[in-house]
Parts: C-alpha cells; sequence; structure tokens
C-alpha cells in the first residue's frame, strides 16, 4: 500500500511541500505540480531535504510545469524524475491513493 | 480505473481547473473512466455561463463543457458552494426567487453527497486546488 | 451502499481568513449520512480551527467552532490532532476545545474526540485510508 502525494505551491512560499515530505513514507511517491515545481529546483534551500527524502520515496515532476515555468532539466535535481499528465495518471492508479497537500 | 476528480478552485486564478482538465484527458486517452468531476469551493465558479476570456486564451468553462459531453461526465456544483457564490441554474433561481440564472450546459447542481458518493464509487480521486 | 471505505478529511489550514476550514466540515456533516469510517486530521496550521474562545462579533463572520462539538452525534469521533504541528504554533492541548462522544459501545460513556498524535503516528494513519479529501 502506497500513497501518490501531490504538491502544487513552491516551498518558498507555502510549507506545503515541507509538510509532505516529512509525512510521505518509504514507497511513497511525490508528484510537483503547478507551481510545486521550483520544489525541485537544485541549489536552493529546499533541495538538500528532497535529495535526501528522494532516497526512500520517489520525488516526480510535471515536465509541462516546469517547462512553462522556464525549469530546464539542468536546473532541477537530477533525483527528480519529469513526467507528463500521461504519467501523472499511471501514478495515480499505481498507487492505493492520491494525496493533495494543498 | 474509475477516477474520481475534485476542482476546488476558480477558473484563471488558479491553474486547478487547468491542470485537472489536462489530466482527465490522459486518463481518458489511457482507457480510464472519470464518471464524475465534482465543483467545490471557489471551483463552482468554473461551471459560469457568463464568462468571456480574451480570444487568445482557452475557454475554460467551454471545454469542460465539450469534455463532459464527449466522455459523458458528469460535471457536478456543489449547491452550497454555488449558493454562497452566486451560481445558479434555472430551478435554484426561481426557487430562490433570483432574476438570473448563470450556470453553463453540461453542469448541475447537487448536493454534497455527491462528492461522498464519488468517493465511495470510484477506485482512486484526485483533488486539485490551491 | 454496501461498501465501508475509510475516509480522511485532511484539514491544514487556519479557520476564518479562508473558506477551507467550514466548507470542509460541512462535508463532513454531509458525509456522515452515508456511513463510512470517518476520521478527521487536524495538522500545520489546521490545528488552529480547534482553538477555544473563538469570539467572532467583530469580524463579522459567523462562529462555526461548536460545530466540532456536535461531531460525536453524527459519529465522527475520531478527531486527529499533530502533536508536533501544535508545539511548533507554541499551543497545547488545554488551548483547544473539549470535544467528546459518547460510546455506544460503552454504556454511552464521554469520551474525548481528539486523539492527539505524533508526526509519525499521523503518516501512518493517513497511509491506512482509503479516501484522502484535502481542503
Amino acid at each position: 500500500m502506497s500513497t501518490l502525494h501531490t504538491v502544487n505551491k513552491s516551498p518558498f512560499a507555502t510549507q506545503s511541500l515541507l509538510s509532505c515530505l516529512n509525512h510521505a513514507k518509504d514507497g511513497d511517491a511525490v508528484l510537483m505540480i503547478e507551481d510545486g515545481v521550483y520544489g525541485a529546483l537544485s541549489g536552493s534551500g529546499m533541495s538538500e531535504m528532497v535529495q535526501a527524502k528522494a532516497a526512500n520515496v520517489v520525488i516526480y515532476v510535471m515536465s509541462p510545469d516546469a517547462d512553462a515555468r522556464g525549469l530546464s532539466a539542468d536546473k532541477m535535481l537530477a533525483e527528480v524524475k519529469g513526467v507528463d499528465y500521461a504519467g501523472f495518471v499511471n501514478l495515480v492508479t499505481e498507487h492505493d491513493r492520491t494525496q493533495s497537500w494543498l | 480505473m474509475k477516477i474520481g476528480v475534485v476542482i476546488s478552485e476558480g477558473p484563471y486564478t488558479h491553474q486547478a481547473a487547468d491542470t485537472a482538465y489536462h489530466f482527465v484527458k490522459a486518463a481518458l486517452a489511457g482507457g480510464h473512466e472519470v464518471p464524475r468531476v465534482f465543483f467545490y469551493h471557489d471551483g463552482v465558479n468554473v461551471s459560469s455561463r457568463l464568462t468571456i476570456p480574451p480570444q487568445d486564451e482557452r475557454h475554460i468553462q467551454n471545454n469542460w463543457t465539450a469534455l463532459a459531453q464527449e466522455h459523458e461526465i458528469d460535471l457536478v456544483v456543489c449547491i452550497a458552494a454555488a449558493q454562497r457564490r452566486g451560481l445558479l441554474d434555472e430551478n435554484e433561481a426561481n426557487r430562490q426567487g433570483k432574476d438570473a440564472n448563470n450556470i453553463a450546459d453540461g453542469f448541475r447542481i447537487s448536493g454534497l453527497g455527491q462528492l461522498i458518493e464519488m468517493g465511495i464509487q470510484t477506485d482512486r480521486l484526485v483533488t486539485f486546488g490551491d | 451502499m454496501s461498501t465501508t471505505k475509510k475516509f480522511l478529511y485532511v484539514n491544514r489550514k487556519a479557520p476564518y481568513g479562508t473558506i477551507y476550514a467550514l466548507e470542509s466540515l460541512e462535508v463532513v456533516l454531509i458525509g456522515a449520512a452515508f456511513e463510512q469510517d470517518v476520521s478527521l486530521a487536524f495538522l500545520d496550521d489546521g490545528v488552529f480551527q480547534l482553538t477555544k474562545d473563538q469570539k467572532t462579533d467583530g469580524i463579522g463572520i459567523k462562529n462555526f467552532s461548536p460545530t466540532y462539538r456536535a461531531l460525536g452525534d453524527y459519529d465522527v469521533t475520531k478527531l486527529y490532532v499533530e502533536k508536533e504541528s501544535l508545539a511548533e504554533r507554541g499551543l497545547t492541548a488545554e488551548d483547544l476545545q473539549e470535544i467528546m462522544y459518547e460510546d455506544e459501545d460503552d454504556d454511552w460513556e464521554e469520551k474525548p474526540s481528539l486523539r492527539f498524535v505524533t508526526r509519525a503516528e499521523m503518516a501512518d494513519i493517513m497511509a491506512d485510508q482509503d479516501v484522502v479529501l484535502s481542503f
């Protein structure tokens, strides 16, 4: 049993990503969508925490949202995997429940 | 799988209605069923028939009306949230003595029970909000 | 409906500044009729929804905090409150309303609905649900 967590706000604006990472369990997945994709930036104040959590939780970023915001792959953490909307759907079905951190 | 969707923020101000739209399209393309989309909080504003977005921008309400019609998706607008925010269908407008109604085609006003029912009847539920 | 699912309502926002706390409670009340296995989670700023002594006359918004005390009558008796969220906000259990329910399986004895849990326990509770509604 695992959970897909979605985070749609920038970690520099709210604590949603922080709280999400603090509650995600081993084997869960975290998907950064909309403004949440800024959580995938490397060299930020959140990067270490995201990288550390990536050891036990698979972390994804919505590529269309990252592209829209001018975040190319080289600006983002290597540990974070890009997905498209089809990938988002797959994550929803692969995990037993989806929890949105709004 | 049967996937239920909740949209809890209004059009344009938040990306929620857009992300949900692309998600639902991908789910349907992937062979999944999306029997219902439930609109709550400011999400009820997606159902307004009166929006006039700039010509070169996507028309969020039209997109949802068309998608729902093509794939028989039940677009449900929560009555309590709708009343608070001034979204009324013809029946509600008459019942409440208001001089206009403003719900677009394809959307219907109903109770919060429809949200719970969606949670019970679908395999997955995803919320798009703030 | 013969299916019983575990529904978790996640509350992470403060009351009154936004409508999420009130409208989430409205879902809980309507949802009670469906006799599912309902739990509420209060974490992050959601713990502020449960404070005592909410006096709202000055802001002209209806005080809906008494509604939490009625949840027991709707068989909604599992209100999980995250300890770390309280501590981070300088709050203790004493700052929150007393919310009780009558346990029909125990001679209608009055018991507390607020269950104080650690972050790790909250994560386990979340992982145990069928449907998670966030507001």
